[in-house]
């Protein structure tokens, strides 16, 4: 009987293709349900100042949140690649993540500083409303503060290149007037 | 008890079996019986992101630890469970509840093992069908078979 043949043939098929896709899933990633949604609002400040930042300050362009913070070992990974971007004109926002100013401080002097801003979220209330759940983790902002990705864990070559870049440059550049 | 190591071990046993109670009682003070109730039972049916395979109340990841007190809060505050369960929803997504609803996209992660459960009785009913119907033994041709004999005896 053909079938008899065929029916483990087909169910072997099914398998590889199962098991392609979860190689190239990481169960750890947890997807964002940010995705296509207003950045969330928050009220923080500037690191080692009292200068108040909120969501307002992240419209009219796109760009990058990164969650950082002194503590975390993968975040010395990807600070290369955001030096560099930062080089080339990239506008990145540094959340320091569940951090004191000082350490915080104290990593850029020593490492470098990628960021336009650096902002303070030493309770991580804005990481919690952010879906941040472990550091780095780095947002795709639109100038209408839209998430239009989320990039967990460090950003290497490959992800920006990708990914990132090119949702950087095809998001709206300027923030859409309000019609209402 | 006359061995020290022996003293020593029950000690210990008994240490982390209270340790292991900590986490999450020591953050439902403040929240009535009732309270304290909805407390343990929200906080055992949320999962932490960080230790993906353990509920908010059995991980001591700071992340697990600030939404145990979330949930705290929110009780004291007067919300309801579901709206508890809304709010981690809308930031971490369905991933975080250990019962993940009814809707489309996880109709295959509710039906899935029934379907399984499907497809392994019909094959196990082939099998039996095939089983009961007894099979005709092919004619044999008995006079080609005593000459095979024969030949194989010389």
């Amino acid at each position: 009987m053909r079938l008899r043949f065929l029916l483990p043939a087909a169910v072997l098929v099914v398998l590889i293709v199962l098991f392609a896709f979860g190689l190239q899933h990481d169960p750890r990633e947890v997807p964002s349900p940010l995705i296509g949604k207003p950045a969330p609002d928050f009220a923080l400040r500037v690191v080692g100042e009292d200068t108040p930042f909120s969501r307002d300050d992240l419209l009219g362009r796109p760009l990058l949140v990164n969650f950082w913070a002194s503590w975390c070992l993968a975040c010395r990974v990807e600070h290369p690649l955001l030096m560099e971007l930062a080089r080339q004109g990239v506008e990145i926002v540094g959340i320091d993540y569940k951090d004191t100013d000082a350490d915080g401080l104290r990593w850029l002097e020593r490492h470098g500083n990628p960021y336009r801003h650096i902002v303070a979220d030493e309770r991580g209330s804005a990481g919690l409303d952010w879906g941040v759940y472990g550091v780095p983790e780095t947002f795709v902002l639109d100038a209408n503060g839209t998430i239009v990705h989320k990039h967990i864990g460090p950003i290497d070559e490959q992800a920006w290149r990708r990914t990132i870049q090119p949702l950087l440059t095809t998001a709206p550049a300027r923030a859409a007037t309000e019609i209402r | 008890m006359r061995h020290p190591t022996v003293k020593a071990a029950v000690l210990s046993a008994a240490l982390l079996a209270a340790g292991a109670l900590v986490p999450a009682h020591a953050q439902s003070d403040g929240l009535s019986a009732a309270q304290a109730e909805r407390y343990q039972a929200l906080v055992t049916e949320l999962r932490c992101l960080v230790c993906q395979n353990q509920s908010i109340a059995d991980s001591n990841a700071p992340l697990a630890a600030d939404l145990r007190e979330q949930v705290r809060e929110q009780i004291l505050a007067g919300r309801s469970d579901a709206q508890i369960h809304d709010y981690v929803t809308e930031r971490y997504g369905d991933f975080v509840l250990y019962r993940p609803p009814f809707k489309p996209s996880t109709w295959l992660l509710w039906f899935g093992p029934f379907l399984l459960l499907a497809a392994a009785l019909a094959v196990a009913l082939r099998f039996a069908k095939r089983r009961a119907t007894p099979q005709t033994p092919p004619p044999v041709d008995r006079e080609r078979l005593q000459r095979l004999l024969e030949d194989t005896r010389q």
